[in-house]
């Protein structure tokens, strides 16, 4: 348990280090690389979390996929690629209170409703099969919904960005 | 491990993803604050079906991320079109709207 704790902390404080990051660096090839390391530390906080599947999931679909459309948007959207003075808005100290407030808000809730409550240790790795089962078993309507979903938005996305 | 260490981790995360949507000005930016905030909300449901015994949050879960990934999918292509027509993807300078 100690050596997951651990790990837990590590990885967090680089969740956390580079998710500030993503919001402060003032290049917008930077903020994506940096958010590459948040989503990996989060596939790996989903491995501690004994979801391995939603973790490689995690790991195909957003460093795979996701920040390959990122560099695209920022290479098709921008002259140069260096930094940037105005990726900020004037009033951009408004959300320093404005986001604070909602953590501390969150932080009390969660601390009065769960305190030390402990997860459960001995629990097994969630295997893809019962993952299926459940996906295509009481899941299936919202799967197909899914489907229709990512269907819509290819066409969409390739209706909205084709030069006529 | 405890339930809150990774409930407090997704807020701070949701928290830094809130203030960039809030802060930043380019389009891109702001999408990749949205993506800090999805993922900090897949924490939340993995802890959770930890806590329960339960696959429902990994169900869930993936259901998340791919409809984050059709919401970054058409989010880029609105923003290529904005670029488009106004070689800029100011999101302050997009005040056609204003009355």
């Amino acid at each position: 348990m100690v050596a997951q704790n651990i790990a837990f902390g590590i990885i967090a404080v680089i969740m956390v280090v580079g998710a500030l990051r993503v919001v402060t660096v003032n290049n917008v090839v930077h903020a994506a690389l940096w958010l590459v390391l948040v989503l990996a530390g989060a596939a790996a906080q989903y491995i501690l979390l004994t979801a391995e599947f939603v973790a490689v999931t995690q790991v195909l679909v957003y460093i795979g996929a996701v920040m390959v459309l990122f560099l695209f948007g920022t290479m098709l959207t921008r002259a140069q690629l260096g930094k940037e003075k105005l990726l900020n808005n004037p009033t951009w100290y408004l959300g320093i209170p404005a986001s604070l407030l909602l953590l501390g808000v969150m932080i009390l809730a969660l601390i009065s409703s769960f305190g030390d409550e402990k997860l459960p240790t001995d629990s097994e790795l969630v295997s893809t099969q019962a993952i299926s089962d459940q996906i295509f078993g009481p899941y299936l309507l919202p799967f197909w919904a899914l489907s229709f979903v990512l269907l819509v938005a290819v066409i969409g996305a390739i209706v909205l960005a084709r030069k006529d | 491990m405890l339930v809150n260490q990774f409930l407090i981790l997704a807020a701070v995360l949701f928290c830094i993803g809130v203030y960039g949507v809030i802060a930043r000005r380019n389009a891109v930016m702001v999408l990749m604050s949205i993506e800090l905030i999805l993922n900090s909300v897949n924490i939340n449901f993995l802890a959770f079906a930890l806590r329960n015994g339960s696959v429902d949050g990994h169900v869930f879960a993936l259901y998340i991320i791919a409809v984050a990934a059709a919401e970054v999918g058409v989010g880029l292509a609105l923003v290529l079109l904005v670029y488009r027509n106004r070689k800029s993807i100011a999101l302050d300078e997009l005040s056609e709207m204003k009355g």
